[in-house]
């Protein structure tokens, strides 16, 4: 069902050969930053997904191949970077500035 | 109806936290995020243990919902305000599942938890207990549900809002982007279904857009607001979504909701599927 997964920690039951995964951290002031919030938005710019950082500040996407945006709001302010993935996993930083 | 009879502003929610005939409500896709911190005195609601039956595909029946409020201290007179993570996703739905069985005052604070945390509003991590009450709930009002004949019967015939991404409409992805691409279901959408993401009805901070630029939105997808319109997603949560914009912010009549929504209508055996933008 669709209860949100828990973000970061071990990929263990998830198919790299099938799935596309963007993952990886946000960063402010050179720590990770918990409780952010991190949309994944396709090529034309439309949001597709978001999340809630981890206490490590770690986010995760299942997504397909190709070009997409990752732009992250939190109280301290936001930042943004563009990915392209690949089937398997794909990692990251967000930083905000 | 109008949006100031349905939706509350963080403002207001803060002003009211323990105001007497008020009970604030959680309703997260993130189960544990209550936990975490929640508004002072708001109690919380499980999606999946609380508002689903524990073995069939169904809601929980009218007397299963009573024992719940019951428990929970909800009584019919107070005003429940929802709100939730995910852009109110799950608020909108328990929004929708009240209106269903009957309950007379309920609002969702506009932004939910994400804006109430981008604000640093305070979140209390006190655990909260309610005297329990003998709540009465009214048989579902099925004007609001649509189940999967209908759904079936109205291609061509009534407005049919898919309101998932356009990747998961054009058949490229079979579920939001935070969770696994998985399911045996086929991907696509309903013939003759409109494309109208949940987002293009929400701010960034989660809030929703006016009614001018929401009543633009709808104009510009062909929605005809002669006809009914039925919603619809993966699961249903975001539907409710885009079901309290149409029905509870723009006045639309005959806005149904259809929970069974892709993971049924993409498993059933001979429907039609449309592919592509």
């Amino acid at each position: 069902m669709c209860g949100a997964p828990k973000q970061g920690g071990a990929l263990a039951g998830v198919d790299l050969s099938t799935q596309t995964v963007i993952q990886g951290q946000v960063w402010h002031d050179g720590a990770p930053v918990a409780g952010a919030y991190v949309r994944l938005l396709d090529s034309t710019d439309e949001f597709t997904a978001e999340v809630v950082t981890s206490p490590e500040g770690e986010f995760r996407f299942f997504a397909a191949p190709g070009e997409w945006k990752l732009r992250s709001l939190a109280p301290v302010g936001r930042g943004e970077r563009v990915v392209t993935a690949d089937v398997g996993l794909n990692e990251t930083t967000v930083a905000i500035s | 109806m109008s949006r100031n009879d349905v939706l509350v502003s963080a403002d207001w929610a803060q002003e009211h936290i323990g105001a007497p005939g008020i009970v604030f409500v959680e309703v997260d896709e993130d189960t544990s995020a209550y936990d975490k911190g929640h508004i002072e005195g708001a109690v919380k609601l499980d999606w999946r243990t609380d508002l689903q039956d524990p073995l069939r595909r169904d809601f929980i029946d009218r007397e299963q919902f009573e024992q719940l409020l019951s428990e929970r201290g909800i009584s019919n007179d107070d005003t429940v305000v929802l709100y939730g993570g995910n852009n109110n996703w799950f608020a909108a739905y328990a929004y929708w599942y009240f209106t269903l069985y009957g309950h007379q005052a309920v609002r969702l604070v506009d932004g939910g938890r994400k804006k109430w945390e981008l604000d640093s509003r305070p979140l209390s991590t006190d655990a909260v207990s309610r005297p329990a009450t003998q709540y009465q709930a009214s048989e579902p009002d099925t004007s609001i549900r649509a189940f999967r004949d209908e759904v079936v019967a109205a291609i061509g015939e009534k407005n049919l809002v898919d309101v998932r991404s356009p990747d998961e409409f054009a058949g490229k992805l079979v579920a939001p982007a935070h969770l696994p691409q998985e399911g045996a279901q086929r991907p696509g959408h309903i013939p003759t279904a409109v494309n109208v993401p949940w987002s293009k009805a929400a701010n960034e901070d989660g809030t929703f857009k006016s009614d001018e630029e929401l009543a633009k939105l709808y104009a510009e997808a062909g929605l005809d607001t002669s006809k009914d319109t039925i919603a619809y997603c993966r699961i249903g949560e975001r539907s409710s979504h885009t079901w309290f914009v149409l029905r509870e912010l723009l006045g639309h009549q005959n806005v149904k909701n259809y929970d069974g929504s892709w993971t049924e209508y993409g498993s059933l055996v001979g429907v039609p599927i449309a592919k592509g933008a």
